[in-house]
């Protein structure tokens, strides 16, 4: 201990200790490390994915308003440009594609973008990652959406077949790239992303304009806006003037579909970071605060002796503020690293998620600073309050060992404790109704860390209903199809016609601006048939709501978001045909899980659109035996957007909630196990070291080292006994907050209690409390006997 | 350090302590008047539970009176406050207990340091050690010490300081003769060299011997003061 010279006894002293403990040191350093690792992870994340986010948007100039249209002439764009707020205009032009590929039994969807014929794109550019931009001499060549390439193998120089505007092409590949505007695509009619399921080609302005009879003309024009303009003034100057050329409606970069999900994603993420961590962070705090006021508790002898020395208060304090700090500090510190190793690596997920071309994790300082300070303050309050009762003492008290506890309050119980229990039994219970406050702290902490348990069990089991619910209950179809424009609904004995096909169910959907007061969404609704089957609206009660001829059915998260109920107006702003203006009632709200969909009757859709017996797409139930034929028959129809397999879609959700903001499920409940563990174990030591001398006693008088391991033992076991009940009940409204930390406009984590949940959680804390009365079982038979009696420490 | 025999270090004056209340009251002192002059060498003798202990941690700051009055000098202990008790014990007094109470983290000099580190004109950690024989065992922790060897380190750490009083509670309680009465020589030693009031509190009477003066307890009061013109030796003492 050479190195030590330097330090005053003190320091020394505190080193010494430190290092004494260093088990249980470290136990609660880990404690305090694993909540600010959440804490950390969960900011920097949020964080990350934010700048990067608008990194990318303004290096790739992303439009501020877009406007799709029927068609107008590229002369319209100087009319645009000199509108008020604007600062930059370009048209394109745009159109669906089916891609394919040999070897899929069903086309792909894709969407065709078109790049300016010479020079980079003035908003919406691209990130050109391989190859270089198409020649618009050679109408063939294409640039790739690079995740589409890479899920299917291609790469530049290869050939694709994509049908674009009812014919069939063969394009050469000449580049791969990534774009803002998809960061987040998903396939028409589908819900949940699929790299392997939906393309975007990108051609020159001048090619892809002769596919779709656009030459001289654009389809969707792209705004980019000052910073101080009005969004809804300019939409409505835009919409305006589009008016005759079949304007569908402009709309902000907010409501644009895939910054849409992204920005829902991150806000979900950032809900789960401001709720999810300080729960962990509260029970670590907690945990510390008990652990180290008992800590303190068992070193007041040397308290009183540094007071009878002539130390101040304030220099004890100081003393063991500094053995606080060095433990929560500590604890703090490799909470922040692991914090930002892990949020690195899920950070890399993130980015191949979202298609970023790079993501920089990076944490605000703000966020080490409170993990470390939230840890400082919740082990120093542990520490002052019992310092403080120390304090208090005289000196010449504090240095005395603690008066026998008073056991006579329980000696009412004294003849119906000797008729039941045996002498340990009694030692056993009355020293748990001599001090209940003392009990009851290591009862709310370990029920503390049940709950976290509980709850994160109950959690996992709420996404898998979220997908039980969406692909089992509300979607009984195998496959669905959607159609390039709504089709008279003959289409469906077509479809109905294929060999093996056991049942359809037309859909149609339209998009919508739903609005009520302040309040609105740019969604669409579904129209169902009377008798629905494969597609539905259920309630709570999982049982189908019929649809009324008037008035709209809403999902549950769009309900919320428009803040009404049954029985309150709703505007719907029609954006497709004739684009009527409506006024409809709520007539229910559906138990949905993910997405934010609206439900009509099908007819009554039709009859306000003008447009009677228009499907949009169908929904198949099939002979599995027989699905290669039917795909290949699908395939053949002219007039297909795209097909989705549930299957698939179900698979595809799983990915989005296994590497998105609901990867961060699996690391909470592996830290919720730990904390629960840690809460036991460090339990169990303190009560060990409470009881040495007490224990060390037994032995001497003749106790077997059984006998002694019961009188420490069974008091651990009741103690963990009470708290799995309260465990139980802190977890039932952990539930709700964390559920609702899950939840994003994507999909919902409801809050449900999955009986399996409380067992399992039981179940852990019982074997933590196994396991750690085996290991103070080991230290119980090891006590030295004469020293323990000895050495008044 | 030579003063006045004749000096008064302390006085007391209607001295009570009770602790507890109802029926669980307990006087542990019952009046106690009293006067040890400095630089003598006191045994406070008396059997366990007659109070001498709870006079002792009131003379030493340790411990407030329930009523009268208590002087080290021309302070009136009695009237101070926790703060200024403090600054007493880090000042004037040194204090060795039955059962050491030696850091079990710090070594023999460490735990002497501790003391020197807030003394204002402390002997060296070694001197003070040498003072009581280890100078070869410093950098021992107490755990590697005989109970002899941490009673004697715990003086060190008491006279380190150079203390003008020093009050020991049943010293070689917990010793065997032979240690007891090295304990005691470093006590007499102590007393000699420094010119340190000691005030030894034992129910073993053969101590009595080497003492200047005498205090006889009982059921929280004086029952009587022998002086001793004729002190034996520690080394002589009759265990």
């Amino acid at each position: 201990m050479r190195m030590l010279t330097g330090l005053s006894p003190l320091d020394r002293k505190l080193l010494r200790d430190l290092w004494r403990m260093k088990g249980q040191a470290l136990a609660i350093a880990l404690v305090i490390a694993l909540g600010v690792l959440m804490l950390v992870m969960m900011n920097g994340l949020v964080r990350s994915l934010e700048d990067t986010r608008t990194a990318y948007y303004e290096r790739h100039r992303l439009a501020q308003v877009f406007a799709p249209l029927q068609r107008a002439p590229q002369s319209l764009l100087a009319r645009v440009a000199v509108l008020e707020g604007v600062t930059a205009v370009a048209g394109r032009v745009t159109g669906s594609a089916l891609i394919n590929i040999h070897g899929q039994p069903l086309p792909l969807s894709a969407q065709a973008v078109s790049l300016p014929d010479r020079g980079e794109a003035r908003l919406n550019d691209i990130y050109l990652t391989s190859g270089r931009r198409p020649d618009p001499s050679h109408e063939d060549e294409i640039i790739l959406l690079q995740d589409f390439a890479k899920a299917h193998g291609l790469k530049s120089g290869d050939p694709l077949s994509a049908t674009m505007h009812g014919a069939r092409r063969t394009f050469r590949i000449v580049g791969l790239a990534q774009a803002p505007e998809f960061l987040y695509s998903a396939a028409p009619g589908e819900f949940v992303p699929d790299d392997a399921r939906f393309a975007v080609i990108w051609m020159s302005q001048s090619a892809l304009a002769a596919v779709y009879d656009m030459n001289g003309a654009f389809n969707q024009l792209l705004l980019g806006t000052s910073a101080d303009s009005s969004l809804p003034a300019i939409l409505d100057r835009v919409d305006t003037l589009l008016e005759p050329y079949g304007g569908l409606g402009a709309y902000g970069l907010a409501d644009h579909v895939s910054n849409r999900f992204i920005e829902e994603e991150i806000s979900g993420l950032r809900v789960s970071s401001r709720t999810v961590p300080p729960v962990f962070l509260a029970v670590a705090a907690f945990l510390l605060n008990i652990v180290i006021s008992r800590m303190i508790q068992s070193e007041r002898e040397q308290i009183g002796l540094l007071k009878a020395f002539g130390y101040r208060d304030i220099e004890i304090t100081l003393h063991y503020l500094k053995f606080i700090l060095v433990i929560a500090v500590g604890g703090a510190l490799i909470g922040c690293l692991l914090g930002v190793i892990s949020g690195r690596s899920l950070a890399q997920v993130y980015q191949s998620y979202y298609k970023f071309p790079f993501l920089l994790f990076q944490v605000d300082p703000m966020t080490f600073l409170i993990g470390v300070l939230v840890s400082i303050l919740a082990a120093a309050a542990g520490g002052m309050v019992v310092l403080q009762s120390v304090f208090r003492l005289t000196p010449a008290v504090a240095m005395q060992p603690p008066a026998p506890a008073d056991y006579s309050r329980s000696a009412a119980l004294a003849s119906f404790l000797k008729r039941f229990l045996d002498q340990p039994g009694r030692m056993v219970a009355r020293r748990l109704l001599r001090q209940p406050g003392r009990a009851a702290g290591g009862v709310i902490g370990i029920a503390a860390g049940m709950s976290l348990a509980v709850a994160m069990l109950n959690v996992m089991s709420a996404f898998d209903r979220t997908l039980e619910l969406s692909f089992s209950l509300i979607d009984r179809s195998d496959l669905s199809v959607s159609f390039v424009e709504p089709l008279s609904d003959k289409v469906l004995y077509e479809l109905q016609s294929i060999d093996g096909v056991i049942e359809v169910e037309p859909v149609r959907t339209v998009a919508v601006l739903f609005s009520n007061g302040q309040h609105s969404y740019r969604g669409a609704i579904t129209g169902l048939p009377p008798a629905v089957r494969l597609n539905r609206a259920l309630d709570v009660r999982q049982q189908t709501i019929p649809m009324r001829a008037e008035g709209v059915v809403l999902g549950a998260a769009l309900a919320d978001i428009l803040q009404v109920k049954p029985g309150d107006m709703l505007s719907l702003d029609v954006r497709e045909g004739r684009q009527p203006q409506l006024q409809v009632p709520v007539t229910g709200v559906a138990d949905t899980l993910i997405g934010s969909p609206a439900y009509m009757a099908l007819d009554s859709l039709n009859r306000v659109l003008r447009e009677p017996n228009r499907v949009s797409g169908a929904y198949l139930r099939i002979d599995s035996a027989k699905q290669d034929t039917i795909y290949r028959q699908i395939k053949a129809l002219p007039a297909i957007a795209g097909v989705s397999l549930k299957q698939e879609a179900r698979e595809a959700f799983q990915t989005l909630i296994d590497t998105s903001a609901g990867a961060v499920r699996y690391l909470m409940a592996a830290i919720a196990g730990v904390i629960t563990f840690g809460i036991v174990y460090n339990s169990a030591r303190i009560a060990f070291a409470e009881r040495a001398r007490d224990l060390a006693s037994l032995r001497v008088i003749g106790f077997t080292r059984g006998e002694t391991a019961f009188v420490l033992l069974a008091e651990l076991g009741i103690i963990t006994l009470l708290a799995l009940p309260l465990g139980g009940l802190f977890g039932y409204f952990l539930v709700f907050a964390i559920s609702e930390g899950f939840s994003t406009d994507l999909y919902r984590v409801s809050a449900v209690f999955v009986p399996q949940s409380y067992g399992i959680a039981a179940l852990a804390v019982i074997i933590a409390a196994l396991l750690s009365g085996w290991l103070v079982k080991r230290d119980i038979d090891r006590i030295d006997l004469v020293s323990a009696l000895k050495v008044r420490e | 350090m030579e003063t006045d025999k004749t000096e008064i270090a302390f006085t007391t004056a209607g001295l009570t302590k009770v602790y507890g209340e109802g029926s669980a009251t307990v006087h542990a002192l019952r009046g106690v008047d009293l006067q040890i002059p400095q630089g003598e060498l006191v045994v406070l003798l008396g059997a366990s539970g007659s109070g001498k202990s709870t006079l002792l941690n009131i003379l030493g700051g340790l411990d407030q009176p329930s009523s009268g009055q208590v002087s080290f000098f021309e302070q009136n202990l009695s009237r101070m406050d926790d703060a200024d008790l403090t600054l007493y014990r880090r000042d004037h007094i040194g204090f060795v207990f039955q059962f050491y109470n030696l850091m079990p983290s710090l070594t023999a000099r460490e735990n002497v340091e501790l003391v020197t580190e807030i003394a204002e004109n402390p002997l060296s950690p070694e001197e003070a050690l040498a003072l009581v024989g280890l100078s070869e065992r410093m950098d021992h922790f107490p755990a590697q010490l005989s109970g002899g060897e941490q009673q004697r380190v715990a003086i060190a750490r008491a006279v380190a300081k150079q203390p003008r009083v020093l009050f020991c509670d049943e010293p070689t309680g917990a010793l065997d003769s032979t240690s007891g009465r090295q304990v005691m020589e470093v006590l007499q030693q102590v007393n000699r060299e420094l010119a340190t009031t000691v005030v030894i509190i034992t129910h073993a009477a053969t101590i009595a011997g080497m003492a200047d003066r005498v205090i006889h307890f009982a059921d929280g009061q004086i029952r009587k003061i022998d002086l001793n013109d004729q002190k034996t030796l520690a080394q002589n003492l009759v265990w």
